[in-house]
């Protein structure tokens, strides 16, 4: 299995090849591995990491990644709430970077407004014929 | 004793929508076979481009070469920036490509992403060195902020230090005619 892998990565092209390459380098930013000393800020930092997704394994949030760009990214990440940044300007400055696929959370643009309003109007439906049920059976 | 009157339902089903659930799981399959032999495209591209360089400052990767920033690209010619490392093997590959662009008289700014000095001395003894300056971006600050997912990457810049073109991936020799073609374009 462990001879297959690279045959198999290579397999893939190269932009995936890179990530598994890449896992042999460790990531050297300061706060990659380390958490923040404060524990309320590292919590806020954490809500975030998990929240963003890694670049190269993408399926990973970043928390969760050993890329070493997920390493780079967790380490921006504690620098700046460390620094008092709002996790929400974080998130918009690496969008800003990378596009909307960088952030499990969805956002509300002018593309995805839908995902958020078909829920609303399908439970209005929803509670208009039930009222219409309700009313004929009373009726009865 | 209430009467019931007939229920005006068959006539507001037709017969057609019988077949509806089996139309919408075909329906179904299709999307999820076009989804299996044309999968996405999952390459993160940078949505810098069009913008201006990112402001940055990168000490230098090497004793006897000096560091990059961003300033440097906007001196009024077209620059190639080249995201490498010595770890990459894909960089590898590339690097007769890009030592043909640097015989050309194309500068190449290297950014060397989380690597250690002699690592980078090691790789170009190796491959060749086509870099006109090489900033040590040791905690991937610099790749982040330029919108880059991974190594190697090459960026077009024009003379204004403004991002032409992201190359994701390794150049290819057939890339190249490509690459001159956008640096023309550049330069423009």
């Amino acid at each position: 299995m462990k001879r297959l892998l690279p045959a198999f990565l290579l397999m893939l092209g190269p932009c995936t090849a890179t990530p598994a390459l890449a896992q042999q380098e460790k990531s050297t930013a300061a706060f990659a591995y380390r958490q923040l000393d404060d524990a309320a800020k590292e919590q806020e930092a954490r809500a975030l990491m998990e929240t963003l997704r890694c670049l190269q394994c993408q399926g990973q949030s970043i928390a969760d990644s050993d890329a070493p760009i997920a390493g780079s990214m967790r380490s921006l990440v504690r620098e700046r709430i460390a620094a008092g940044e709002k996790p929400e300007a974080i998130r918009a400055w690496l969008i800003e970077r990378y596009g909307d696929y960088v952030s499990y959370a969805p956002q509300f643009t002018r593309l995805t407004w839908p995902l958020f309003a078909i829920p609303l109007v399908l439970v209005g439906l929803a509670a208009l014929l039930l009222r219409g049920r309700f009313r004929r059976g009373g009726g009865r | 004793m209430s009467e019931r009157r007939p229920a005006p339902k068959p006539a507001r089903a037709p017969v057609w929508a019988i077949w509806l659930p089996l139309v919408l799981f075909l329906a179904f399959v299709v999307v999820v076979v076009i989804g299996l032999y044309r999968p996405a495209d999952r390459t993160v591209a940078s949505t810098l481009i069009g913008k201006p360089m990112p402001a940055f400052a990168l000490p230098a990767a090497l004793p006897e070469r000096p560091g990059l920033k961003s300033a440097d690209l906007a001196a009024g010619k077209p620059h190639l920036v080249n995201i490498f490392a010595s770890w990459c093997i894909p960089c590898r590959v590339e690097a007769p490509q890009l030592g043909a662009l640097a015989k050309a008289g194309i500068p190449i700014a290297g950014i060397s992403v989380r690597d250690s000095e002699e690592a980078l001395t090691g790789f170009l003894k190796e491959n060749g060195d086509p870099y006109w300056r090489i900033g040590a971006d040791d905690d991937g600050k610099v790749q982040l902020a330029l919108g880059s997912s991974g190594v190697p990457e090459t960026y077009v810049i024009d003379g204004r230090g403004v991002i032409r073109y992201q190359h994701i991936g390794e150049i290819r020799p057939d890339d190249v005619a490509m690459i001159l073609q956008k640096l023309q374009e550049a330069s423009r």
